[in-house]
């Protein structure tokens, strides 16, 4: 439960080669199950005579003759033994997992991680299994490991590894995925004629030709594509400098200091930028209402999707971008604000796990979900309790919690906050995994497993009261949307119906 | 290469204000989750952290008071009668036989799914080993199979799980006395499953009675695997599945297989993963849920502020401190399985609060050599007061609201007692009362 080792365990992921060969080359004489988490390996210390007296002839032979043996080759990868080593298979990240409940061709967490890891060291030319790719990244082994195995690192790793040894980049396969994890790159493609793209992308024929060549399922409908992006609409409120303006304003209505430093850098990603700006505008004005003056900063995608897809070149280009202005702001004291969770996860968890980039453990430890950072920063509650909801949003929602908001421990967040709110009804439909997990359900191969994951999901929400939908994921979102008809919401829509106007 | 460095304080943590409850419980096992249902009940504003998915997940689901006493003795009939004769030194004599009562009350109250609160009386369950735990709880799904019922017994096993080898389990059983026949048979469970298949999937497939696949046709799974077994069944009147007949609809998988096989049918409780477990904690964090509690997992607590008292602690999120402040605070960490009691060659020590942990200076002195023996370091734990606040090493309260619960408690062994719910349940129902009377 608790542990006051947890700085040191980043310090172990984000370990360099140069540190990781070190370590390898001491063997532990730590047999507890947090080995993992010694950032050095203590020196096996030769016997003093008492253990010989209390074993007898049994001591190990620890003596100084003792040499250390490197067991495992050099290598340059980020060092995953000591988080193998602390598995000790009690299985529980494989009844957490979501694929492994309907796909009887998935051999669950604990094999893609610490047991695949261990083959590979074991046998030369050991190539990863093609079932890697069956992962749906939803992540949810992390938050079950009792041992702190850090699982979905070595499934990033394990799937990177396969994408770029195994699978062809000739393949039709890879191009699909590729184009997928990219959605940013089509998106911003879309945007320049979005009523064009939205027609295109959802034109039968199109869609019967994009399944036959691509694989890209023709069961989904495409998700509309904004006519103002989010950043277009920044702009025209006058970008930073009218948040500034918005925020000192706020300031004084509230009371606070004029001048007070309330500053935080928006990450939007591509969805709230390309298809739901309305949530982008929410958090910008639900922010400026605390006098929080807002930046947009260059950013690129999160990296989420090309995770996912084993497109880690992909991920750290874009993470480069994203981490080289954050940082910057970071150090003139902004905090970094994520609307989306897989995004917020992937700033906070993923980017020091997969890349060594300069600045990124700030950026990491300044990441926050927007209404996170509200609970943590504002008397949210207080506010809300004096609030009511009326007219479109006075509903009784739905909500789903998306897999992964649960390590970062947001999973109750949106219930717990508005359970109380006058004029709205909040149900949670359980802890079922949407099954979409971001590009995943749009796979051909894989739209089957991805409903069936989803059915326990479906069947809450028509349990459910409500018939709106609601979740802080965008992939979540238009898998609720196609499992049930329901419109979807962003709980920072709510928030901002409540408190702003 | 350089890395960054990391910022141990967040840039804005002079505008942080702190997440705000009455009763803060740390830990989300079975101590975490009654002291937290406990103060809820009692009306304070109760928030719980949880660093991973609660351990239960890997409990049997069976909830046992005592079932031997710390001699050995036993298994015992009525732990009710032995508890006022432990040690001083037990956490069942700090919060007295009444209190136990009490607290199994609660547990009654909430999971409504429990068997075994008739009576005072421990039950008798047969596990997969094949041996028979005393037991003061039981899931519905294994009242069919008690040992103190004399019909007959067929036991099923799966060739895919390894866990529970049926003929084994029966032989033991056998060999253990138990006053009825009791034979084990192995079947493959029908469909084409991976041979390493997990737990869930096959309960998935029985909750949704999804139709399998054998020998090219699609049939439904709970009629299939009833048939299957039909073939073994001789004069049986009960027969016992390893516990994975449904996650969500137990009641109705086990009714089905019953009605068709013209038998009772109950779950024998498994090894870790294991699906009682799981319904055990899913049933608490809904109550909790209920009661109005907030619940945080996914992140641990890492330190704390204070001094006689504990003014907040801080949650580690990847490197940012989020500070949770309470009037009273409720340690549930678990023990040294559960890393709420750690040790290394110099100590044995409570890693957060830093709780004092009485052990010999000699870490030779913690064990016994023989294996099974009676290991000092089973019952290594902080020390309370009688309102279960830890004491410092000089005998006084480390800190004024601060309560310990269950296995980070120290004074008893509650592998060879067979006690550990039963103390997790009534000193967390203690903590959480007294929590919530002194937060007001």
């Amino acid at each position: 439960m608790t542990d006051t080792d947890s700085t040191r365990t980043d310090d172990r992921r984000t370990a360099s080669a140069s540190d990781a060969t070190d370590e390898q080359t001491t063997l532990s004489t730590d047999g507890g199950t947090d080995s993992a988490r010694s950032e050095k390996r203590e020196e096996v210390s030769p016997a003093t005579p008492s253990t010989e007296k209390a074993f007898g002839p049994t001591v190990p032979n620890t003596g100084t003759e003792f040499e250390p043996v490197e067991v495992f080759p050099e290598s340059t990868d980020f060092d995953l033994r000591p988080g193998s080593d602390s598995c000790y298979k009690c299985s529980t990240c494989d009844t957490n997992c979501p694929v492994a409940e309907v796909d009887d061709d998935f051999p669950g967490p604990k094999f893609q991680g610490p047991e695949q890891w261990r083959l590979k060291q074991a046998e030369e030319g050991y190539d990863i299994d093609e079932s890697v790719m069956d992962c749906s990244n939803c992540m949810r082994c992390d938050n079950a490991c009792p041992a702190g195995v850090p699982l979905s690192q070595m499934h990033n790793t394990a799937r990177a590894e396969y994408v770029s040894e195994n699978m062809s980049t000739f393949s039709l396969e890879y191009w699909r995925n590729r184009i997928l994890a990219n959605y940013r790159t089509s998106a911003w493609i879309a945007s320049k004629t979005p009523r064009l793209a939205n027609f295109a992308m959802n034109f039968g024929p199109a869609r019967w030709l994009m399944e036959k060549t691509m694989g890209v399922t023709s069961e989904r409908e495409f998700p509309a594509f904004a006519r103002e992006t989010f950043r277009e609409w920044w702009d025209s409120q006058g970008g930073a400098d009218g948040s500034r303006e918005r925020a000192r304003t706020a300031r004084e209505r509230r009371g606070d200091s004029v001048d007070a430093e309330k500053k935080v850098a928006y990450f939007h990603g591509c969805y709230a930028n390309y298809n739901t700006p309305e949530v982008g505008k929410a958090m910008v004005r639900v922010y400026e209402h605390f006098g929080y003056e807002v930046v947009v900063p260059e950013q690129g995608c999160s990296g989420t999707p090309m995770f996912a897809n084993g497109m880690l070149d992909d991920a750290r280009r874009h993470a480069e971008v994203t981490v080289s202005s954050m940082s910057d702001l970071v150090e003139q004291g902004y905090d970094a604000i994520a609307s989306c969770t897989s995004c917020s996860l992937a700033l906070r968890q993923e980017y020091p796990e997969l890349f060594d980039i300069e600045g990124i453990r700030d950026v990491s430890s300044h990441t926050f979900e927007s209404i996170e950072y509200l609970r943590i920063h504002e008397d949210l509650a207080g506010a809300l309790a004096d609030a009511e909801i009326e007219g479109a949003l006075a509903d009784e929602f739905a909500y789903h919690a998306p897999c992964h908001a649960r390590n970062q421990g947001l999973d109750r967040q949106a219930v717990e906050l508005f359970r109380d709110l006058d004029g709205v009804e909040i149900e949670d439909v359980g802890d079922s995994c949407s099954g979409i997990s971001g590009t995943y359900g749009w796979k051909a191969e894989k739209y089957k497993t991805s409903m069936a994951i989803g059915e326990e999901m479906f069947e809450h929400m028509e349990d459910a009261a409500g018939e709106t939908g609601m979740t802080e994921c965008p992939t979540c979102a238009m898998q609720m949307e196609h499992g049930t008809g329901y419109e979807i919401r962003h709980p920072l829509e709510l928030l901002e119906a409540a408190l702003v106007t | 290469m350089t890395l960054g460095t990391p910022n141990t304080q967040s840039s804005t943590e002079a505008s942080i204000m702190a997440i705000e409850s009455d009763v803060l419980v740390i830990g989300g096992g079975l101590a975490g989750l009654t002291s937290a249902l406990a103060a809820a009940r009692s009306g304070a504003d109760v928030r719980l952290l949880s660093y991973k998915q609660s351990t239960l997940r890997n409990a049997s689901g069976l909830v046992d008071v005592l079932g031997y006493t710390p001699d050995g003795e036993g298994p015992l009939s009525n732990p009710y009668d032995v508890i006022p004769t432990l040690p001083e030194t037990h956490p069942y004599r700090t919060v007295g036989v009444e209190t136990v009562r009490e607290a199994m009350g609660l547990f009654d109250d909430v999971v409504t799914f429990y068997r075994g609160g008739h009576t005072d009386t421990n039950a008798l369950v047969p596990t997969h080993g094949g041996t028979v735990k005393p037991t003061a709880r039981y899931p519905e799904g294994a009242s069919a199979g008690l040992a103190s019922d004399t019909r007959d017994v067929l036991l099923v096993g799966l060739e895919s799980m390894t866990d529970f080898d049926a003929p084994r389990a029966a032989a033991h059983l056998e060999a253990a006395g138990v006053p009825f026949g009791v034979r084990g048979v192995t079947i493959s469970f029908p469909g084409a499953f991976r041979a390493d298949a997990k737990v869930t999937r096959y309960a998935h497939v029985l909750d949704t009675d999804d139709d399998v696949s054998v020998r090219g046709r699609d049939v439904p799974a709970r009629e299939t695997l009833a048939r299957r077994v039909a073939s073994h069944l001789e004069d049986e009147k009960r027969v016992g599945f390893p516990a994975l007949l449904g996650m969500d609809h137990p009641a109705a998988v086990r009714a089905a297989l019953s009605d068709e096989l013209g038998v009772d049918v109950f779950e024998v409780p498994m090894g870790p993963p294991s699906i009682p477990g799981i319904r055990l904690e899913e049933a608490l964090f809904a109550a909790l849920s209920d009661a109005g509690a907030s619940i945080e997992t996914g992140n641990p607590v890492v330190g704390y502020e204070g001094t006689e008292r504990i003014e907040r602690v801080f949650v580690e999120k990847n490197g940012a401190r989020i500070p949770n402040t309470a009037e009273q605070y409720v340690l549930a960490t678990g023990g040294l399985v559960g890393k709420g009691v750690q040790s290394n060659r110099e100590g044995v020590y409570e890693p957060l609060f830093g709780c004092h942990v009485a052990h010999s200076a000699n870490r030779y002195d913690w064990f016994e050599r023989d294996a099974f023996g009676d290991h000092p370091f089973a019952r290594f734990g902080v020390n309370t007061d009688d309102s279960l606040r830890p004491l410092a090493s000089d005998g006084s309260t480390a800190f004024n609201n601060l309560r310990a619960a269950g296995s980070v408690l120290g004074g008893y062994d509650f592998a060879a007692e067979k006690s550990g719910s039963g103390v997790s349940i009534a000193t967390g129902y203690t903590a959480g009362q007294h929590a919530a009377q002194e937060a007001r």
